[in-house]
């Protein structure tokens, strides 16, 4: 640290160099500190957090199907559907569906996730699906970030309810061709002022269905089982 | 090793708690004074449940940063303190985002990608800077306090004239007449703009009324009689 003096006036004290060790640890030490209490906070609540999204995906199940008695999940491995679960790092990323059975233990449809972008976002969707007559049993909205007050009119009843019963693929008609919806199975009334997410809707769902299909036609339960 | 000069001038007041916390209220309010953290403004600001939680996710953001950076104001280098201020403020904002995630999940999912953006929200680093890194600890909580609830009030404001004239409600309740038509633009982006701008002219009208009540009741007030002269004339 140097005293200094120019023209008389006083120059401002110069701060002591900071060894560089020092910078390396505060920021090393406080890096640690910061990882440790979001690990710790994450390992914590991680239960609860899966947990509420289980029973979000049970209710969505349950909606979709029409309460079915129990619903098992069957994961895509090689090529065909099988109800063994695989190891928990491939459980993670393979493609799987639901299968709900009646009180009898009959199957009634298989619940299927649909991802599609939206107007804004990805919209995550999930059907209800009787593959034998290509037909909806249901449709819900699990997340969609679309207009507020506009497109997000996707997600209430009024349009959703229109999917039970229609056979895919589904063909979106405007307002003006309302008149055409009774006559046709596979027609559903696109929203006015929201035809672009009504339409990621439709393209979705008929995307999806079309990917599952071979592999729903081709599975057969393990002996014993329905 | 030093940080920052201590803004304690020589003759001013040292300012009240009161005043601490005040501040971030009204006189320096984040929203219609500071204009800061205007992107959640504009974007989360479509409804009054929105904007609340949007605000108090900031407070506790807010209040934790400052205590911690107050706390180790002493001990952070000058040299790395944006690093270590913004690793602060991330953490909390991590721990916000796991905390709501799992404590009200629909909140969570409401406040979608907004509650990770806090990070960037410019009046919280701004306050370690001007604040908390000179401050107590103390100080600064109360600081983080007034600051994070009058960001969470100028959210609501704002929020309120969006609501009301883009939904007809108002925290859910219907408030305007059933044959009421939204005003639909009121829940887009754009309609961010226009709250806003309406919440700024009335903020910008009141406290214009104010000042000139104030120069009034200065003009109006009757002269000081110079009582020497007074008690002269008497005699």
């Amino acid at each position: 640290m140097t005293d200094a003096t120019h023209g008389g006036r006083e120059l401002p004290v110069m701060d002591e160099a900071v060894p560089s060790w020092k910078l390396l640890l505060t920021l090393t030490l406080a890096g640690a500190l910061a990882g440790l209490a979001v690990v710790l906070l994450y390992d914590f609540t991680l239960p609860g957090i899966e947990a509420y999204k289980a029973g979000v995906l049970r209710t969505a199940i349950a909606e979709v199907l029409h309460a079915p008695k129990r619903a098992d999940t069957l994961w895509l491995q090689g090529g065909a559907l099988t109800a063994t679960r695989p190891p928990e790092e491939e459980a993670r990323r393979a493609e799987r569906v639901y299968r709900g059975y009646d009180d009898a233990g009959r199957p009634v449809g298989y619940a299927i996730a649909v991802v599609e972008p939206g107007f804004s976002e990805q919209m995550h969707l999930l059907v209800g699906y009787d593959p034998a007559g290509h037909r909806l049993l249901g449709m819900k909205v699990l997340e969609s970030k679309e207009t507020p007050g506009i497109a997000d009119k996707v997600e209430k009843p009024v349009f959703t309810a229109q999917f039970t019963g229609r056979v895919v693929p589904l063909v979106g008609l405007k307002a003006t061709e309302r008149d055409r919806v009774a006559h046709d199975p596979s027609a559903v009334l696109m929203i006015t002022g929201a035809t672009i997410s009504s339409r990621a809707v439709l393209r979705g769902i008929n995307r999806v269905l079309a990917h599952w299909q071979p592999y729903l036609d081709a599975y057969r339960p393990p002996a014993g089982r329905s | 090793m030093r940080c920052h000069a201590m803004p304690d001038v020589p003759g001013r007041r040292k300012p009240t708690a009161t005043e601490d916390f005040m501040r971030g209220l009204w006189k320096e309010n984040p929203t219609f004074v500071q204009m800061l953290g205007m992107c959640p403004t504009m974007a989360i600001t479509n409804s009054v449940k929105n904007a609340i939680a949007m605000g108090l996710a900031t407070l506790v953001v807010q209040l934790g940063s400052n205590i911690f950076v107050s706390m180790f104001r002493k001990r952070i280098p000058n040299e790395v303190r944006i690093s270590t201020y913004i690793l602060i403020i991330a953490t909390f904002v991590q721990i916000v985002d796991i905390g709501t995630e799992s404590l009200v999940p629909e909140t969570h999912r409401a406040l979608g990608a907004f509650i990770p953006l806090i990070v960037a929200n410019c009046l919280l680093l701004g306050r370690q800077e001007a604040f908390s890194s000179v401050n107590t600890v103390w100080r600064s909580a109360l600081d983080g306090v007034g600051m994070g609830l009058g960001f969470t009030f100028g959210l609501m404001t704002v929020g309120t004239v969006r609501e009301i004239l883009g939904s007809g409600s108002w925290l859910g309740m219907r408030v305007m007449p059933a044959n009421f038509e939204p005003w639909a633009i009121m829940n887009m982006p754009p309609g961010g703009f226009f709250g806003f701008g309406l919440v700024l002219l009335g903020f910008a009208w009141f406290k214009d009324k104010q000042k000139r009540r104030a120069t009034l009741a200065v003009a109006l007030a009757p002269a000081p009689v110079a009582r020497p002269a007074l008690e002269e004339a008497v005699v």
